[in-house]
């Protein structure tokens, strides 16, 4: 964002003009205030409507719905610990695949695309950006699932040691549908996002730090890692913030793939729910009303999780901005 | 040159070369993945693709049909709540730009708007429910366009914003100057001057709202038949994909996949158009 010395109109529009200017002028910054405050009210509203919603199980489970893991509806027992787990694990797995390639992206197209190319492979990057969460799913669920349950699990189930850790992590049944490959899925649909983010950041900074470094006679790796990274670092953990923000939150993608088991995943490979799949999954079924407001109150945490996240993420690219 | 120089200039150009290729090959993997999604969506895709598919309503499953009242309902609500979200958007994104740049309540404004921007969609389809579905006791294509309208509004807000304030002070000095009312000024010469600007904002929310499932399955449901009627339930593409996907019945399978085609393309297309526009915008 160029902040320049642009004044806002209320500031450049001083002198007295005719009465019905002014009406007018007061009429119309009325109209967009309001439309402003309209968006704050529905914020506002979706955070209350979530706790009036979820009120009937949060006050009878209590802090128990945090911590319990048990999620039956047909006893009527309700615990967000295993879907908030599934969350965190596939949003963090899928961080750990996108960062790397992301950084990759973001620096092939700055330090090494050749310029013919750039535009096309930015392109192309985005588009990846724009497929709709449920092809993403449907595309994980047909045509990822089975390759990777034929080229990836079996395989490593076969070789695993018996008895080892690594038996523990693949163990599960090979049809593909997992944690893992809820992951995976994640991180190519927050992949684009995070590399066009720091893409932007990248090329903010100035071509003579840039320069000189090479001038000293560094590698372009060390240009990167020693000038470059340290220049964007903060705005840097803040686009990955965001990233994370988005994995947090996605719903269809990950209700095709994960498998959809509740309680706490078992294994790398095993079926789990995050706290969007599970809503997407049971709300329109859900008939008591108990069950209706655990699921209610299941997104009340969701908000709060990517709430904070996305909080930090702002608070660290706006200091970056301010640079 | 001595040889003692020798092995850390080795051990550099080996990390350099390494280093390169890593970006290559992250590069690589993104690119392989586009094409496979691509790939997928028109084999799969394009076989269902006929005359059907736009005349006929979504089928019992082993009879004929197309996806008629799903393309029919998607378009109706996104329409809806691209006007909603258009008005509330640009006004919003004017005042926060013209109006409250550095107030308190503009920034608190502005924060929650970025907020709502990243919300999880499927947490504005649970808000819509509570304050829509339930007190009205029925599901309606109404719902689903407030719903996509809340996730378009934030984006088109934000858009806005951005772009007012790249325009130039001495354009709203010279409009003032010359006796011309704020609201005039914002209206005939702000506006005006940003038009492309807003428009790749307006068009970059539709891209997102168009292929949005999660905020539609509580709001807008679905219906297996045609219906224009707002007030009840409502087919559209998202959805009738996600019903349809996991289904054990092939003809219904090859619908879903034909649809998953439609609205990748649409969104793409749409996509593509914002670019064009913005690189239209930032050359004049």
């Amino acid at each position: 964002m160029t902040a320049t010395a642009d004044a806002p109109m209320a500031a450049a529009a001083a002198p007295p003009r005719t009465a019905r200017g002014t009406t007018l002028d007061r009429a119309f910054e009325i109209l967009c205030f309001s439309a402003a405050t309209l968006l704050l009210t529905a914020l506002a509203g979706l955070v209350v409507s979530l706790v009036i919603g979820g009120w009937p199980a949060l006050s009878k489970f209590g802090f128990g719905f945090f911590i319990s893991a048990e999620w039956d509806p047909v006893n009527e027992v309700y615990g967000a610990a295993g879907a908030v787990a599934g969350t965190v694990i596939s949003a963090a797995l899928a961080l750990l695949f996108a960062l790397p390639l992301a950084f990759g992206i973001a620096i092939f197209l700055v330090e090494l695309c050749p310029p013919i190319l750039r535009r096309t492979i930015g392109t192309a990057v985005e588009l990846l950006a724009g497929i709709p969460s449920i092809v993403y799913g449907m595309w994980g669920l047909f045509v990822f699932a089975p390759w990777f349950a034929q080229h990836i699990q079996i395989p490593l189930m076969a070789s695993a040691p018996p008895g080892s850790l690594m038996e523990k992590l693949v163990a599960g049944i090979p049809n593909g549908a997992g944690i893992f490959t809820a992951s995976v899925i994640l991180a190519i649909m927050i992949l684009p996002f995070i590399a066009a983010t720091l893409r932007e950041l990248l090329n903010t900074i100035p071509a003579t730090v840039r320069e000189s470094a090479y001038g000293l006679g560094s590698t372009t790796f060390e240009v990167i890692t020693k000038v470059s990274l340290p220049y964007i670092r903060t705005g840097a953990i803040g686009a990955v913030m965001l990233g994370l923000g988005r994995a947090l939150g996605e719903t269809m993608a990950v209700t095709f793939v994960i498998g959809n088991a509740h309680g706490f995943p078992t294994s790398l490979f095993a079926p789990g729910s995050t706290i969007a799949s599970t809503i997407a999954n049971e709300f329109t079924e859900a008939t008591h009303e108990l069950h209706i407001a655990a699921l209610i109150s299941l997104g009340l945490v969701l908000f709060v999780l990517t709430f904070a996240v996305l909080a930090l993420a702002r608070m660290l690219i706006g200091r970056q901005q301010t640079l | 040159m001595s040889m003692a120089n020798a092995a850390p200039r080795l051990s550099r150009r080996l990390g350099e070369g390494v280093f390169l290729a890593a970006c290559w090959v992250a590069t690589g993997i993104a690119l392989v993945a586009l094409t496979t999604i691509l790939w997928s969506l028109l084999t799969k895709g394009v076989g269902g693709l006929d005359l059907n598919v736009f005349t006929k309503s979504t089928p019992a499953p082993g009879s004929e049909g197309g996806l008629l009242n799903a393309i029919l309902g998607s378009l109706m609500m996104c329409t809806l709540a691209m006007i909603g979200a258009s008005l509330v958007g640009f006004l919003a994104g004017t005042w926060l730009s013209e109006f409250a740049r550095d107030s308190h309540y503009g920034k608190v404004v502005r924060f929650l708007n970025d907020v709502l921007l990243s919300a999880p969609s499927i947490l504005v389809g649970l808000f819509v429910y509570e304050i829509l579905v339930a007190p009205l006791k029925g599901f309606s294509g109404f719902a689903g366009a407030v719903a996509l309208g809340l996730i378009a509004a934030p984006v088109i807000t934000r858009t806005t914003e951005d772009v007012l304030r790249l325009q130039p002070t001495a354009l709203r000095e010279a409009s003032v100057a010359l006796g011309a009312p704020v609201w005039h000024t914002i209206f005939a010469v702000i506006w005006k001057s940003a038009r492309s600007g807003m428009l790749t904002g307006a068009l970059l929310a539709f891209a997102r709202i168009s292929g949005e499932t999660a905020p539609l399955l509580f709001t807008a449901l679905n219906n297996q038949f045609l219906s224009l009627n707002m007030t009840k339930p409502m087919a559209n593409l998202p959805v009738v994909i996600a019903n349809f996907a996991l289904t054990a019945y092939d003809d219904w399978r090859r619908l879903a996949w034909t649809a998953a085609l439609l609205i990748t393309a649409t969104v793409l297309v749409v996509t593509m158009l914002a670019r064009t526009f913005l690189r239209g915008s930032a050359r004049s």
